[in-house]
């Protein structure tokens, strides 16, 4: 497949890193730091979901697996921050490695994957919520410490970095699958399954190699969250809200691509803030928003911003009048 | 005579009482064209798909090199060199001709730039290769029908299990898509095809298989098998072999 | 034996509540087994139909037996309209896009209710709403009763209809074989959208049922629509015999749970039942191949 080249990837990084630079306000890098970290849990998203095929309705299972293992071990274990943060994301992985392999091995598809997905989500949603190691229903708050050495820090520039960082390390692991065999294998099952296995692709395998990826970079979201607002409970680790965010931001921003997820996001968060100006601080507006984008890009942009992205490039160059002879085919 | 390649023992299929395949025997010899006719519900795709491992047998065995290959999944089987054509075809429409040949070649080949390099190649062969960057869903149904055959022939297959493959084309179309099949046996493939197209099965087959009502009827060279009368009555229904050659002629 | 005053009543109960949840399984595999998608905005549709029935008696003094008369064809035009001019389209008839679809319904559903009415909770206090009947081994509530008959009536009312009407038969027929459905003739878009209006009808149905004796906030519709999934797994999705069996049945098994377990693990435990069942039978005890 093509998608944008390593250069691209870096380039893109590099200006987005620079954003520090132009704006002091604390508030804008917030946004952007808030909406790196769901671009980074869209990303995860997008690998089982985008190239995959497959599409979890219960992603809150890993962004909140990362988030409260890498809290718990900190508050109850004493564990160093960074330590406590990688094996908050090894924690998702194994239970994104768990369901699926119990949801591919019972060939589960479809409607059937997304109901299971979404069940194992709330399962674990209410069983945090009753058990103390989670703080139960009160949650678990981190300590203020606001050491580098902690993964907490005095100013919002270096989260925001950090994030860019996991971010950017995301961008990097989809590119490489979209230049692997393993890609290759990932995008003839989500096309066909029968058609691949008849060429030798065991669909099992790759969807749950593709499962465990994409649970991985949704647990250093849920895992940046904790270090970075300091608190996490039931509702926030496992609830339907990322589960929704997780999906909405590479549908809308361009399914099965590899900036798809940051589009998303940016146009998803930007929603938000402005339902939030608008609307006032009720609950429920942003998410009502949501729902409507979602239904519209479904039914008219299927291929999200990136698909009109590339409409409107491809109209732009049929209409210059200096453009290159069209090759026969 | 040399061990076949394929050698398909008693397989059986019941769908709850009803038997698609009835205690079905044949063997495939390397490097030859074997064709499976008989007529539509006759349960020849049925023992493709037992074949192919898609589904795994009521009873008998299949071997492959004389080894047991009964029920194992298609994507071992591929790796063994056994690769099939779907009779609808399948093919990854969101991709290019040349993305989906590259799966098949992914098979023994890691690297991209490997897999979209022997693409191009076996897409030369079957006639894509102007085709390679239009995406599948563009194709014509001889387009797609090709697309099966390179895919398929770019896993390294020895053993392509062709399932109508000529099906929807028109006879230009034909007359082109049988001279490529018959190159492939010059490049050591083994070739076991359903076909419903007798003009094909006529100018390719080295042995034929006539499957009826699940049950293997008769076998033999293509010009023995189509001037047998129970083949020719398994067809066109009871009496018909009499009432043709009491109109004078003895050939379908 | 002691036990024995504490088991039959919850068992009976069980069976009252049962009944309740098999309606709501029943419209959830009336979509199913016509449509062939799973309803993800089932939950929102009822908790909005709760909403509704809420109202009707705080602002309009209606009671809920009343209500069902008036909401029942509301919310069937509601279902309808739905499935013809947003899913249906929306879709383009991908399965992908429906399962879609069908969760931004859900996500704007419950949210507006949400957003509109905040999230406390609210109950509806009526005359009889505490009225007990006697049957000497047990006291089983009247609206719970009332509720178990009138879903015996509906569960017959849609036999009928499936049975007797043409479009009962054209929703069979375009259940069995949609293009076959299609090619003789049957508005297939009309069919699909009449089916998805009365399992939106029967949520109406079940709400009027349940707010004598139940309490009202933006996300109690979830909690039943679990429920719901669970029994339509169980009991084989598309089977309508499949999902009465399995609403009582896990009606008494919640009641009778509930009595030793309490409940939040009760709700867990529903949570792994459907997990179970998902991963080893997803066809169900009834029902057609996954």
């Amino acid at each position: 497949m093509s998608g944008p080249s390593m250069a691209r990837i870096l380039l893109v990084v590099a200006l987005l890193a620079t954003a520090p630079m132009f704006t002091a306000s604390n508030a804008v890098l917030n946004f952007l730091t808030v909406t790196l970290m769901i671009a980074l849990v869209a990303q995860g998203w997008n690998v089982l979901g985008g190239y995959g095929g497959q599409y979890s309705f219960g992603h809150a299972a890993f962004f909140g697996t990362g988030a409260y293992v890498t809290a718990i071990l900190q508050v109850r274990y004493g564990a160093n921050a960074w330590a406590a943060f990688v094996v908050g994301i090894a924690g998702a992985a194994l239970v994104g490695a768990v369901i699926g392999a119990l949801a591919f091995r019972s060939g589960l598809k479809g409607s059937y994957f997304a109901l299971v997905t979404l069940a194992f989500a709330e399962l674990l949603r209410i069983l945090a919520s009753v058990t103390t190691i989670t703080g139960a229903g009160v949650g678990t708050l981190v300590a203020l410490d606001l050491r580098p050495q902690a993964f907490q820090f005095q100013s919002r520039a270096p989260f925001y970095w950090i994030v860019l960082a996991l971010f950017a390390v995301s961008l990097i692991v989809v590119r490489m699958i979209e230049q692997s065999r393993f890609g290759a294998w990932l995008v003839a099952v989500r096309e066909n399954e029968d058609a691949a296995k008849a060429l030798g692709i065991n669909p099992s395998q790759v969807k749950l190699g593709a499962m465990t990826i994409s649970a991985a970079i949704a647990g250093a979201g849920g895992g940046f969250y904790v270090q970075y607002f300091l608190f996490i409970d039931s509702g926030i680790a496992y609830g339907p809200w990322i589960s929704i965010e997780a999906l909405l931001a590479p549908i809308v921003g361009g399914i099965g691509t590899v900036f798809g997820p940051l589009l998303g996001a940016l146009v998803v968060k930007a929603l938000g803030e402005m339902t939030m100006l608008l609307g006032g601080d009720a609950p429920g507006l942003d998410l009502v928003i949501y729902g409507c984008v979602l239904i519209l890009i479904v039914a008219f942009a299927p291929n999200g911003v990136a698909g009109l992205l590339l409409k409107a490039r491809q109209r732009l160059t049929l209409l210059n009048p200096l453009r290159p002879e069209r090759p026969h085919g | 005579m040399a061990e076949p390649l394929v050698r398909v023992d008693g397989v059986s299929k019941h769908f709850g009482g009803l038997a698609a395949v009835d205690n079905v025997s044949l063997s495939v010899q390397s490097g030859r064209i074997t064709a499976l006719i008989g007529p539509n519900g006759a349960g020849k795709t049925t023992l493709f798909a037992m074949i192919s491992g898609f589904l795994p047998p009521s009873a008998g065995r299949i071997f492959h090199r004389g080894e047991e290959i009964t029920g194992v999944p298609p994507y071992r089987l591929a790796r063994r060199g056994i690769a099939r054509t779907f009779q609808i075809v399948r093919p990854f429409a969101g991709l290019t001709v040349h993305e989906n040949i590259a799966i098949g070649a992914h098979l023994s080949r890691r690297a991209r730039a490997d897999a979209l390099e022997a693409a191009a190649q076996v897409a030369h062969l079957v006639g894509l290769g102007e085709l390679l960057d239009k995406t599948a869903a563009s194709l014509t149904v001889a387009g797609r029908k090709r697309l099966e055959l390179a895919r398929a022939l770019a896993t390294g297959a020895t053993l392509l299990l062709l399932d109508e493959v000529l099906a929807g084309l028109n006879p230009s179309e034909i007359v082109t898509m049988v001279p490529t099949i018959r190159a492939l046996t010059g490049r050591g493939i083994t070739i076991l095809m359903i076909e419903h197209v007798m003009q094909a099965v006529m100018s390719l087959a080295q042995h034929v298989y006539v499957l009826a009502e699940g049950r293997i009827l008769t076998e033999g060279s293509p010009q023995a098998v189509v001037g047998d009368a129970r083949v020719i009555e398994a067809y066109l229904g009871q009496g018909a072999a009499a009432r043709l050659s009491a109109a004078g002629g003895g050939h379908v | 034996m002691a036990a024995h005053h504490i088991l039959l009543p919850a068992v009976l109960n069980g069976l009252l509540t049962g009944a309740v949840y098999a309606l709501v399984a029943l419209g959830l595999t009336l979509i199913y087994g016509v449509l062939h998608i799973v309803n993800f905005a089932h939950g929102a549709l009822l908790t909005a139909a709760l909403f509704a029935a809420f109202f009707a008696h705080r602002l309009l003094g209606l009671d809920p037996y009343l209500a069902i008369f008036v909401l029942t064809p509301l919310f069937f035009l509601l279902g309808y309209g739905l499935q013809r001019f947003v899913i249906g389209p929306a879709a383009h008839g991908e399965d992908r896009n429906i399962l879609l679809v069908t969760l931004g319904l859900a996500v704007i559903i419950e949210n507006a209710l949400l957003f509109a009415f905040r999230a406390d909770t609210r109950t509806v206090n009526l005359p009889y709403g505490f009225e007990v009947l006697d049957l000497g081994v047990a006291f089983l509530a009247v609206p719970r009763v009332i509720g178990f008959c009138v879903v015996l009536i509906v569960a017959l009312a849609l036999w009928l209809i499936l049975n007797l009407t043409d479009t009962g038969k054209a929703m069979r027929a375009v259940a069995k074989e949609k293009l076959g459905a299609e090619l003789s003739g049957i508005d297939v878009g009309h069919i699909y959208a009449v089916t998805f209006g009365l399992g939106t009808a029967c949520l109406a149905i079940a709400a009027c049922l349940l707010i004598p004796t139940y309490y009202v906030n933006p996300h109690v519709g979830n909690a039943f629509v679990l429920v719901a999934f669970t029994i339509v797994v169980l009991g084989g999705m598309g089977s309508v015999a499949g999902s009465l069996i399995g609403g009582l049945f896990v009606g008494v098994i919640e009641s009778v749970s509930g009595l030793y377990l309490g409940e939040s693990l009760g709700q867990m435990g529903i949570f792994l039942i459907f997990i179970v069942v998902l991963l080893f039978r997803p066809s169900g005890l009834f029902g057609e191949r996954a």
